[in-house]
């Protein structure tokens, strides 16, 4: 029998979980797979929001994620966001982000993010909405964003949600 | 007879001289004794700190009342900067303190939480209440014109400007500290976006003990 410390089951579990879930929220496009796209719910009126995302990428050569749209949004835009210190300082980010051969980029809270700009719409918990995400190599994918509570700081499917 | 004279008026000018020294000691002193006066308010360490940060100001609640320090004073609050379209550390600071406020039970609601946004161009007070409403708890949605915000930015030493974009609009950098404050407005510490939730709690309890 295999004698595992208590402690190494828990990250063993929790990759199994987020390998069902990916297959459950998952698209590919050539070399690229985009998993767990989410977004935080809006409030009534909020004219802005922000996606996050995980890419991977199994081709030999690097991709970009040049741009978005959205029929949610009059535009969408690619932000970073960095701390300096204490003072937090957000950017759009210019020619696009690298998605590097055989690995992955991830967009999550405190670092790469796409930005919605003129919300159509509230986005509210549970509903999804689309976005067509465009590589510079594998060229368009449309992908839905789960929308989750406002208090999340990771995709639920995956079961980072609330920590 | 005129070596003599020059003498006289040689030592006369060495006594002018040194009384000129005499009164520019005396207003050195002075003035650093003006200058360290106003530094040090109250003269000791402890209220140094406790006045290290806050202060008056003036600014607008969501249903419109005009909220200032004194409106505060019945209870310790966590008070922060931000702006609703921040996309990160202001959702993830207004989570958590709702977060440690559900951790401490009852008495999570011995201190209010104060969301300031340094973005009036872009949050109207309503449109504040309407975002601080989705964190589920309690939280008041503060802002004012350029000018209450800047009082309240210098008070609490708050750093924040317009970053222009592409296309005309803007976005704002901004401090992300959470600062605590007792029932009486003086500074007690700030809680940090890299610190536990452990060591925010610890000093959540401190601030309402």
């Amino acid at each position: 029998m295999m004698r595992l410390p208590p402690k190494a089951l828990v990250p063993a579990l929790a990759l199994s979980a987020m390998a069902s879930a990916a297959l459950a929220h998952g698209y590919r496009t050539g070399n690229l797979t985009i998993q767990h796209p989410w977004s935080r719910e809006t409030a009534p009126g909020q004219a802005v929001g922000g996606g996050f995302m995980t890419i991977t990428n199994k081709g030999a050569s690097e991709d970009r994620l040049v741009s978005g749209t959205s029929p949610v949004a009059a535009e969408v835009q690619l932000h970073t966001m960095t701390m300096d210190g204490v003072v937090m300082r957000m950017r759009q980010v210019e020619g696009g982000i690298a998605v590097p051969a055989r690995g992955a980029l991830e967009l999550k809270p405190g670092s790469y993010h796409i930005m919605l700009m003129g919300l159509k719409r509230q986005l509210r918990q549970g509903d999804r909405f689309p976005v067509t995400l465009r590589f510079q190599r594998a060229g368009n994918v449309t992908v839905q964003f789960a929308v989750q509570p406002v208090t999340s700081t990771g995709p639920m499917e995956s079961g980072h949600a609330g920590h | 007879m005129l070596d003599t004279e020059q003498q006289e008026s040689r030592s006369g000018l060495a006594r002018l001289r040194t009384a000129l020294w005499l009164v520019l000691g005396v207003a050195t002193l002075v003035g650093l004794a003006v200058i360290y006066d106003r530094g040090h308010p109250a003269g000791n360490p402890a209220d140094d700190y406790a006045h290290a940060f806050g202060g008056p100001f003036t600014l607008t609640a969501p249903d419109g009342a005009t909220v200032t320090e004194k409106t505060l004073a019945s209870k310790p609050y966590a008070i922060f900067f931000g702006f609703t379209r921040c996309p990160d550390v202001c959702p993830t600071s207004l989570a958590r303190m709702a977060r440690l406020r559900k951790q401490l039970g009852p008495d999570g609601m011995k201190f209010n939480i104060v969301f300031v946004s340094v973005d009036p161009g872009h949050d109207k007070p309503a449109d504040l209440g309407n975002y601080v409403a989705l964190f589920g708890t309690p939280i008041l949605g503060l802002t004012g014109t350029d000018a209450q915000l800047d009082q309240i930015k210098k008070g609490y030493g708050v750093y924040s400007a317009k970053v222009p974009q592409p296309g005309g609009d803007y976005t704002i950098d901004h401090t992300a500290a959470i600062y605590l404050m007792t029932a009486r407005g003086e500074f007690s510490g700030t809680i940090d976006h890299q610190e536990s939730d452990a060591t925010a709690l610890a000093k959540l309890k401190r601030l309402i003990a």
